[in-house]
């Protein structure tokens, strides 16, 4: 009975990232999209923030979004999954439902 | 209703979360979401309305809109309850973190078809913990 | 389109509501009414005025069920029913009865 959590805003502006960790119940999925993949860069300000979340729930980014921001696979945080466009398609498919934190 | 049941037998209600997250007028969003509650409530589901973050600023009383040439639609949420949602859920760590009390908020109601039409507050003050089981207990979300 | 009202151009939009709610009064309503082809009498009023007296206190013209139970509520059961507006706004009471009383067309009615 997982929910998919997407975050497409960059933690540095927007505090949705924060608000979305705060509203996961064990088992659901986080997905960093568009600016959003900015948190999960290892060694930024929001890193243990991600590891903390990623003790009872996955955490997704999106790969095309990661490359055009220049951050390498190998810079995530540890325990951060990447996923492309059909990765996506396949969480929201296999979620009960989604909660976009506009 | 259980989850799966509500998934299962055609025509049976789902329930749906509407979640509030923008202060109004600043973004078009508040006002969407609105207009959606008020469009979607002729479907007869279960529709349940979440304020968090700067979306419990949609229904703080005392708006005035005059001097900003745009329409204060504050006083729409009071009739929510003639198009039977009847449960808006506001978390208390959100009112909290931006100095704000229930008594900051609207006072909005509805008449209890069910308790001879006896009129009962709509809001309820939950905790953060408890709007995340909320919304994990959902059939469809849809966001603002 | 546009109402012409003792010689002034009262605006409307393409299905007839008016542009600028602010301008409304009852001899207005009585115009527009008969481009409706309605005679406005008692009955009529009844549901003009209830109609924006609610618009005044929600700021939304109510959905057509939402005015039935509103009606039965204030009237009683004989004027709370779908048969009776439609009788007085055959071409929908939300719609034709909201155009009357200068208000926007109600939220979701297409």
């Amino acid at each position: 009975m997982a929910t998919l959590h997407t975050v497409n805003k960059s933690p540095f502006e927007r505090s949705s990232f924060i608000s979305a960790l705060n509203h996961t119940v064990p088992g659901d999925k986080v997905l960093m999209i568009e600016d959003g993949v900015i948190s999960a860069r290892k060694g930024n300000t929001f890193a243990d923030l991600v590891s903390s979340a990623l003790s009872d729930c996955s955490v997704y980014v999106l790969a095309p979004d990661l490359a055009a921001r220049g951050i390498a696979e190998g810079d995530l945080v540890e325990g951060v999954q990447t996923i492309d466009y059909g990765g996506f398609v396949d969480l929201v498919a296999e979620c009960d439902r989604t909660q976009s934190w506009l | 209703m259980a989850m799966d049941e509500a998934g299962g037998a055609p025509g049976a209600a789902k329930k749906f979360l509407y979640v509030n997250r923008k202060a109004p007028y600043g973004t078009i969003y508040a006002l969407e979401s609105l207009e959606v509650v008020l469009i979607g409530a002729a479907f007869e589901q279960d529709v349940q309305l979440a304020f968090l973050d700067d979306g419990v600023y949609q229904i703080v009383k005392n708006q005035s809109t005059d001097a900003i040439g745009a329409k204060n639609f504050s006083p729409t949420y009071k009739a929510l309850g003639d198009y039977e949602v009847t449960k808006l859920y506001v978390e208390a760590e959100a009112l909290e973190e931006r100095g704000l009390t229930a008594d900051d908020l609207m006072e909005i109601t509805f008449e209890d078809e069910d308790d001879d039409w006896a009129e009962k507050p709509s809001i309820n003050i939950v905790s953060r913990a408890d709007m995340a089981k909320i919304m994990s207990e959902q059939d469809v979300i849809l966001s603002f | 389109m546009a109402y012409d009202f003792n010689g002034a151009t009262i605006e409307a939009d393409e299905e007839g509501y008016l542009v600028d709610l602010s301008v409304w009064n009852p001899d207005l309503a009585v115009l527009i009414a008969e481009d409706e082809k309605i005679v406005m009498n008692d009955e009529h009023w009844e549901v003009v005025n209830f109609l924006r007296e609610y618009y005044d206190e929600y700021q939304i013209a109510p959905a057509i069920r939402v005015l039935v139970k509103a009606m039965k509520k204030k009237f009683g059961g004989d004027k709370g029913s779908n048969k009776y507006l439609y009788e007085l706004f055959p071409y929908g009471p939300a719609k034709q009865a909201c155009k009357i009383a200068g208000l926007p067309k109600p939220t979701g009615c297409v």
